[in-house]
């Protein structure tokens, strides 16, 4: 057989190694996703990417296809699936879009407005979370993080710095800097890491840009999220 | 669209919001004369009538930070057949949630008490003002909530489009142009 599988009837050819969600990408298809990136290994923590793979859910972003399998994604039961799950992560930090300098350019809000998400539907955790704006080029506004951990494979991967980390577990979970201050101020991070500009949502934020570009013309403004799978972020 | 027999009858309230989903509403222009040939308008700061009749369609702006939005809010619930979260304020608590991370009695503390310039300031406690909230709620939480139209306001062609879609017996739906959190 033949190196391809189908992706919602459709048929993606792909190569040795690669994951269903790359395939998908190379063959111009939308997979929602939010810790995944192209550029980095993948993490398999959102589940957004989950998939119907021979009719067993599997994260798309670290299965890697079989010839001839039979991959469902774009289904109600899927998308309703995932629209819980960004529920979820919207009601468990604080995600103020109106204030957030990230508005229009966030893969969290985008992807929201793919899946029609129309309401947070849970209860708020309205979580304390201080902002860190001791670093005088960048801040972070740790209550816009989902936890994707993509800062910290940046940081350890291609920065070789490991300047951020996920800690605790559960609930608990929450993103800190390799500081004994806890500060960013006291790592060695810079405007120059990889790290600097992988955030999906609005935690790592360059200062003195803000609104530079007007809310209504960014990014998601102009195109869904699944006419642009891979973005290079205005501003970012 | 067919103009229904019966004008439906429409309620609007802000809560804890900035009344901007309502200017938003009026962005809808001309097309207010035609919404008027299809609805009629109960309680609402367009007509200034102060209690909610039985509706088939109520409007809700804002948030809940105190107890009489609380009362005004089940009011609608009880009165409206169908019940709408207008605006970010509605659906998450908005701008006025802001505070949530801060103890009640500290930001009256601040606000009334401690902060520099007040002279004999106290924290007030007339029995005519509503009491406030420990936490500034969405509304959703307090009663069930039927549609949801974000947007911090909406523009006035996503509020048009749920309003025609619902007097036109069609699910609602916003699609990418009109879908905006911001």
């Amino acid at each position: 057989m033949d190196n391809t599988f189908t992706l919602d009837g459709k048929s993606i050819p792909y190569s040795e190694g690669q994951t269903i969600i790359q395939a998908a990408i190379a063959a111009g298809e939308y997979i929602p996703h939010l810790c995944f990136n192209p550029e980095f290994k993948p993490h398999g923590s959102c589940k957004l990417c989950t998939v119907k793979a021979n009719g067993r859910q599997t994260a798309s972003c670290t299965q890697q296809p079989q010839p001839g399998m039979v991959v469902e994604s774009d289904t109600k039961e899927l998308n309703d699936e995932r629209r819980v799950l960004l529920q979820m992560l919207f009601v468990e930090g604080n995600h103020f879009c109106p204030s957030c300098e990230k508005s229009g350019n966030c893969q969290l809000q985008a992807t929201a407005y793919e899946l029609e998400m129309m309401s947070p539907h849970f209860d708020q955790f309205f979580p304390d979370r201080p902002v860190d704006a001791t670093h005088s080029e960048y801040l972070l506004d740790f209550n816009r993080c989902i936890l994707c951990s993509l800062c910290v494979r940046a940081s350890r991967d291609v920065d070789g710095k490991n300047v951020f980390a996920l800690s605790g577990r559960g609930i608990k979970s929450h993103l800190i800097v390799n500081a004994k201050s806890g500060n960013l101020v006291d790592t060695d991070f810079s405007g120059d890491d990889k790290a600097a500009h992988v955030c999906p949502v609005g935690v790592i934020i360059k200062k003195r840009v803000g609104f530079a570009i007007p809310i209504g013309r960014r990014t998601f403004d102009e195109h869904p999220i699944s006419a642009t799978p891979h973005p290079i972020v205005k501003g970012a | 669209m067919d103009v229904p027999v019966k004008k439906l009858k429409v309620a609007t309230a802000t809560l804890a919001g900035c009344f901007g989903c309502h200017m938003s509403f009026l962005d809808i222009d001309e097309r207010l004369l035609e919404l008027i040939k299809l609805v009629e308008f109960d309680r609402s700061p367009l007509t200034d009538i102060k209690h909610c009749g039985p509706c088939d369609i109520g409007i809700i702006e804002g948030g809940l930070c105190n107890a009489e939005n609380v009362h005004v809010l089940q009011e609608f619930r009880l009165n409206c057949k169908t019940l709408i979260a207008i605006g970010a304020c509605a659906i998450n608590g908005g701008l006025p949630a802001q505070r949530n991370h801060l103890s009640l009695p500290l930001i009256l503390e601040e606000v009334y008490h401690a902060q520099h310039g007040l002279i004999d300031g106290f924290i007030p406690n007339d029995p005519e003002l509503p009491l406030p909230l420990d936490k500034v709620y969405p509304i959703h939480e307090v009663v069930k909530v039927d549609y949801f139209i974000p947007g911090c306001p909406p523009s006035g062609d996503a509020i048009w489009k749920v309003l025609t879609d619902l007097l036109a017996g069609r699910e609602p739906e916003l699609g990418h142009n009109l879908m905006h959190y911001d």
